[in-house]
């Protein structure tokens, strides 16, 4: 069964001139069908302005379709009534790392989600010990967020959300603002999330080294869904990738322009490893 | 520079005053506060200064750390010495020119200034022993009552603490803007008091726009984890009177107590003529 499920989703922003008259109108998000199922981990790419963050801000309800419908785990995000059920089922870590954490000390921020769901104490320690020594943050329980680095103030941010025990994580661009340290980090958090205990990540970059790994991959651009598939079907179409101005792999940029010279290499090389695994390959059918 | 700063003035101990429940010590403080109004006697005071020492002493923090309150106060302390030892008629002790000093106006000096001192002493005890986080709890669970005439407690506390959280992130970010604008040449330190004033406006301006940016990405986080309101929302950490908060509200009664006592103690003998 699809967790989430997206029909004909679209959704307008309204820009307003300076007596507040609606002066155009701005169609973010256009049409799109989504589904993910339970336990996936799906990527969307996309350029600046593709809308991939406005669809993101859905599943939480954060937003509401202006068109169209999507359903979270079964309920419309459209009902009211739902709301704080839809935001516990899929819970959202944002860009900005400082930005998100309430409180003033690690545990604190994490066993804020819980605390907002009305839980007993109790259950909440244990739930912030689970979340943190999930994210590898236990250590830090004690210590004031000002005084992380970028990649573990993401990981406190990650808990915070874990511990709501959603059934799907919506990350919008977690590694954005982080060094690339604080973004393997953060990136492995996720992967081993979706591992370990099974939680359908949704992971929104334009960074293409943390695509590769995904199940699943959905290219936005223009508010659209213009690409869907595995990062290998994807990655095989380097040159539609170029013409949305999006970057490819190194691996399989290398693999892109061998195989323009004439090397019979296969499509939708991902990773170093699999690239020199495949020119062994052609070295000992030569030799 | 800026980011060295720590945030209030907690010092951080392992102390009894340190582990009491904030309410405890917000209690404690109030009820010294009324009692250095309440009873003027000689004797009072020197009961209040026996308590004061003793509490001091059981909170460990270093008394010089008491002092740094009294840095803020000095003018106001000063002024109002001087407009009391000059200014109360009654025995002349010394006459300099036009201005006389009283016995009067010597003894209600030294009082006001000892009032005053023990004010900022004795709340600057509570802000040393309590992180302020700890302190909008105690806040919100004590103004409880008063969200029965609808007085937002718990959207006031959770401000509190949000500020909290954010000063040293805007700070950092003031520092940031700071040498941005220096380095494109924008100037400080120069100037009267109203140039400078000025200067800072290419300061404050994009530290205006990112707090609200700021304000705005927070609360979509908070709306995202669930956050609508106090109601219906538990406490990761309750407060909890432990044993020893119900023994410290027994010695500020013994506290209050003493201290009538010593007042009785103080009129009796002026209206025997022993002082």
């Amino acid at each position: 069964m699809s967790i989430i499920r997206g029909r004909k989703l679209s959704y307008e922003y309204q820009r307003l001139d300076e007596e507040g008259n609606p002066e155009s109108t701005i169609r973010a998000v256009d049409g799109v069908d989504l589904d993910v199922q339970e336990g996936d981990f799906v990527a969307i790419l996309g350029h600046n302005g593709s809308g991939k963050s406005t669809l993101a801000k859905h599943i939480n309800a954060i937003l509401v379709p202006t068109e169209g419908t999507l359903y979270v785990d079964g309920k419309d995000t459209r009902d009211e009534s739902q709301i704080w059920e839809i935001r516990q089922t899929a819970g959202m870590v944002f860009q900005n790392p400082d930005n998100q954490i309430i409180g003033t000390i690690v545990d604190e921020d994490v066993g804020f989600g819980p605390e907002n769901m009305g839980m007993p104490s109790e259950a909440i320690w244990k739930r912030v010990e689970e979340s943190l020594k999930a994210v590898g943050m236990w250590e830090y329980r004690a210590h004031s967020p000002n005084k992380l680095s970028g990649g573990q103030k993401q990981r406190v941010a990650i808990a915070g959300v874990v511990a709501m025990r959603p059934k799907c994580i919506v990350l919008d661009e977690p590694t954005a603002m982080l060094d690339p340290n604080g973004r393997k980090e953060v990136v492995r958090t996720v992967q081993e999330l979706n591992r370990k205990e099974h939680v359908t990540v949704l992971l929104i970059t334009h960074y293409m080294e943390e695509v590769i790994e995904a199940d699943k991959v959905i290219v936005m651009d223009q508010g659209k869904v213009v690409m869907q598939g595995t990062p290998k079907e994807i990655f095989s179409h380097v040159e539609e990738l170029k013409a949305r101005r999006l970057d490819v792999p190194q691996a399989t940029l290398v693999a892109y322009e061998l195989q323009k010279k004439g090397l019979p290499l296969p499509d939708g090389i991902l990773s170093m490893a699999e690239l020199a695994d495949e020119l062994e390959k052609l070295r000992g059918q030569r030799g | 520079m800026l980011r060295d700063m720590t945030l209030g003035q907690y010092y951080p101990a392992n102390s009894v005053i340190h582990r009491l429940d904030p309410r405890v010590k917000l209690a404690g403080t109030l009820v010294f506060i009324i009692s250095l109004f309440a009873f003027r006697s000689a004797e009072a005071y020197v009961a209040a200064t026996l308590a004061l020492v003793a509490v001091i002493r059981i909170s460990k923090v270093p008394p010089k750390f008491m002092m740094r309150g009294l840095k803020s106060i000095i003018m106001l302390l000063m002024i109002t010495v001087v407009f009391n030892l000059f200014l109360i008629r009654g025995t002349v002790v010394v006459r300099i020119w036009k201005l006389t000093i009283t016995k009067e106006g010597i003894e209600t000096a030294v009082f006001m200034a000892i009032r005053l001192i023990y004010l900022i002493v004795g709340s600057s005890i509570m802000t040393l022993t309590t992180t302020p986080n700890n302190l909008t709890d105690g806040l919100e669970k004590a103004l409880r009552p008063l969200n029965k005439i609808r007085v937002p407690v718990h959207d006031i506390a959770m401000m509190m603490s949000i500020a909290l959280r954010f000063i040293p992130i805007l700070m950092e970010e003031t520092d940031k803007i700071m040498k941005a604008q220096m380095a494109r040449g924008a100037d400080f330190e120069s100037g009267n008091l109203i140039q400078r004033a000025k200067n800072m406006v290419p300061l404050l301006v994009p530290l205006f726009i990112s707090a609200f940016r700021r304000a705005n990405d927070l609360a979509m986080a908070m709306e995202a984890r669930g956050y609508r309101g106090g109601e219906g929302r538990t406490k990761m950490k309750p407060l909890v009177y432990a044993h020893r908060d119900r023994m410290a509200y027994l010695v500020m009664l013994a506290y209050l107590l003493v201290m009538f006592g010593a007042n009785r103690i103080g009129f009796a003998a002026r209206i025997f003529g022993l002082s």
